[in-house]
């Protein structure tokens, strides 16, 4: 997972993927462009592609399972419960209540993709805003604005999401609001040290001489030349949220009964252990799998993209 | 050095408030008023009113939370409504708990995560480097409070070589270091380590190589110093680093306890912090996250200070 070393690995100011033409690359790379480049080295990397198949696999079952699911995931059976995996009837096994396993791990994957990857996306939108704003504007703004978050910083995350979601009550929109609050500072404070980083350059200064407002440099030159290495961070913190996501529901704080939701199933499976330790597993592994798949393709994009870390 | 230490101090005292003001407003998100969770659903007017009166509630929120933080910094911080018993004698018993658990699983995590990392950097790019690369993205990605589940299924109840819940076999709160308490807590030990691992694994890979790529090394084995020598070498280069890094993740085990602690139904902070959220109880909610926040923040000053105190090349500005 090394970085292929090349004219373009000069991501010199912490973490500022450099465009192409800045860095001089011989003629062939330059051709293709700085994204070009990025995603060639991409779809080179076997890891992160099946990585990235894995995640379009499991959105794809998501979006079409009230449609293709071989059982109704509420419908219980008292006669038929904890059915072993591999069961004729039950491919997956069936829950306590005598449920398709299958069939709820399906549908669970809308419920706990959504409140994974919703929290970062908030958080991506918000906190990039804050770091441009901080880095950019710099002074008393940046000094208010990034000691409010080294407050946030004060506490580890899942304490933050936790006491968070105590304190709002269970539910999804409250336990997506806490996730979201728990990311915008990390995301913020990443924004603000590569904005800061490129504040000084050249073409920024060319930017307000040619009499752009700060507002429309912070949104063109700034935006166009940060979005990638905070994309990338933030990828890597959709295998969190969907940790703690799952997590919150697993804790009884997120999604309700009888709704499926990974986390949730595997709470309520917990007293199965001893009876069917199997079944009792399975959306546990469909949560590592998700998560070990954001983390691996965003590790992949981190190398194609040459941001040292 | 004594300068440098009053200096972030004082810089820290200002997180500090932002961390006690966060908490205090914490019972205030709550939807509806503090009270309504333990009044009874048809108390009189008068009754909510001198409930009210008798916390402090009728007042406005910046006197409340003045006195607040006076009653915080000389110790008290209130009395659990579900036990009548004060907040800090409640958290401090599972904090130490907690502590015991964190530090446990730190050290697991620290001695397989350096031997690890050390290998990998030393052979960059080898199979052994891929397996150390390997464990250390399963440490990171893996949902812990299954990985917990699938322990006890595993080692409780197929195998039945450990206890799969609590701190003790006289199942009461408190952990001790003899023998048969020593088999409660390698379960929930274990599992927790793996995050650790997992990260402290990446960053002393990536440590180790880049000092081994470092000009002085060939300077040393160009002076004929054996492997073992260059090897104390890297060594005193990464500690300080490797050190901190432990100290962060010490931090963050015993605030994020809470789902592990859930699994193995361990007395500590974690567990406290549960039934405060279910119960509605706000002050020992509001105590348990207070008591670990500032644990928090004093932790990373320790580590900041004694980073600066190993490392001659940080600038004491």
């Amino acid at each position: 997972m090394t970085a292929p070393v090349t004219a373009a690995t000069m991501a010199l100011d912490g973490g500022i993927a450099p465009a192409a033409s800045e860095v001089e690359p011989d003629a062939f790379v330059a051709s293709r462009g700085y994204w070009g480049h990025v995603g060639h080295r991409l779809v080179r990397d076997p890891v992160a592609i099946a990585a990235g198949l894995v995640i379009l696999a499991i959105v794809v079952v998501a979006i079409l399972s009230p449609w293709i699911t071989p059982m109704d995931p509420y419908r219980g059976s008292m006669l038929r419960r904890l059915k072993p995996v591999g069961d004729a009837t039950y491919w997956l096994g069936s829950d306590e209540l005598g449920r398709d396993m299958l069939s709820r791990l399906m549908v669970g994957a809308r419920l706990s993709l959504f409140m994974g990857v919703t929290p970062v996306l908030i958080a991506f939108v918000i906190g990039s805003s804050i770091g441009i704003v901080a880095g950019y504007v710099g002074g008393w703004t940046n000094t208010i604005l990034m000691r409010t978050i080294d407050v946030f910083f004060a506490f580890p995350s899942v304490l933050l999401a936790i006491a968070l979601s105590g304190a709002l009550g269970a539910g999804i929109f409250n336990a997506i609001v806490s996730l979201t609050c728990v990311f915008v500072p990390q995301i913020a404070r990443i924004s603000e040290s590569v904005t800061t980083g490129i504040r000084a350059r050249d073409y920024i200064d060319a930017a307000r001489l040619s009499g752009a407002s700060a507002l429309t440099i912070m949104r063109v030159q700034v935006l166009g030349n940060v979005v990638g290495p905070i994309f990338v961070y933030s990828t890597g913190l959709i295998s969190v949220s969907m940790i703690l996501a799952s997590g919150l529901s697993f804790l009884g704080l997120g999604v309700r009964p009888p709704e499926p939701e990974w986390g949730l199933m595997l709470n309520t499976l917990r007293t199965a252990i001893y009876v069917n330790p199997t079944v009792a597993a399975l959306p546990g592994l469909a949560i590592f799998i998700v998560s070990i798949s954001f983390n691996l393709f965003s590790d992949g994009l981190r190398s194609a993209m040459e941001i040292r870390q | 050095m004594l300068l440098y230490i009053l200096k972030r101090l004082v810089a820290v005292t200002p997180v500090a408030f932002g961390v006690s003001l966060v908490c205090f407003l914490l019972v205030h998100l709550a939807p509806g008023d503090p009270l309504s969770a333990i009044l009874p659903a048809d108390a009189t007017q008068a009754t909510i009113d001198e409930m009210r009166a008798a916390y402090g509630f009728d007042k406005p929120l910046p006197v409340q939370y003045a006195i607040w933080l006076w009653h915080v910094l000389h110790g008290d911080l209130g009395v659990s409504i579900a036990t009548g018993r004060p907040v800090l004698g409640e958290v401090s018993r599972a904090v130490v708990n907690s502590l015991i658990l964190a530090s446990v699983a730190t050290l697991i995590g620290f001695t397989f995560g350096t031997l690890f990392g050390f290998v990998a950097g030393y052979h960059r790019n080898s199979i052994l480097d891929r397996v150390a690369s390997a464990i250390s993205v399963f440490g990171v990605s893996v949902p812990h409070y299954w990985l917990g589940m699938v322990m006890v299924i595993v080692f409780s109840a197929n195998l039945g070589w450990l206890p799969p819940t609590g701190a003790g076999p006289d199942g009461s709160g408190n952990w001790r270091p003899d023998l048969e308490h020593l088999r409660f807590i390698i379960l929930p030990a274990v599992t927790m380590s793996v995050i650790p691992m997992g990260i402290i694994a990446r960053t002393v890979r990536a440590l180790v190589a880049d000092i081994l790529a470092q000009d002085f090394v060939e300077a040393l084995r160009a002076k004929g110093l054996d492997e073992v020598g260059v090897f104390k070498h890297v060594v005193r280069n990464a500690a300080p680093t490797a050190l901190a890094i432990m100290g962060l993740q010490l931090g963050y085990l015993l605030g994020g306890s809470i789902l592990i602690e859930t699994v193995f139904a361990w007395p500590g902070t974690g567990f406290l912090l549960n039934a405060a959220i279910f119960q509605r109880d706000l002050p020992l909610l509001q105590g348990s996250i207070l008591v670990l926040a500032m644990f928090f923040v004093a932790l990373n000053l320790l580590v900041d200070v004694m980073q600066t105190a190993l490392d001659p090349r940080i600038e004491r500005a």
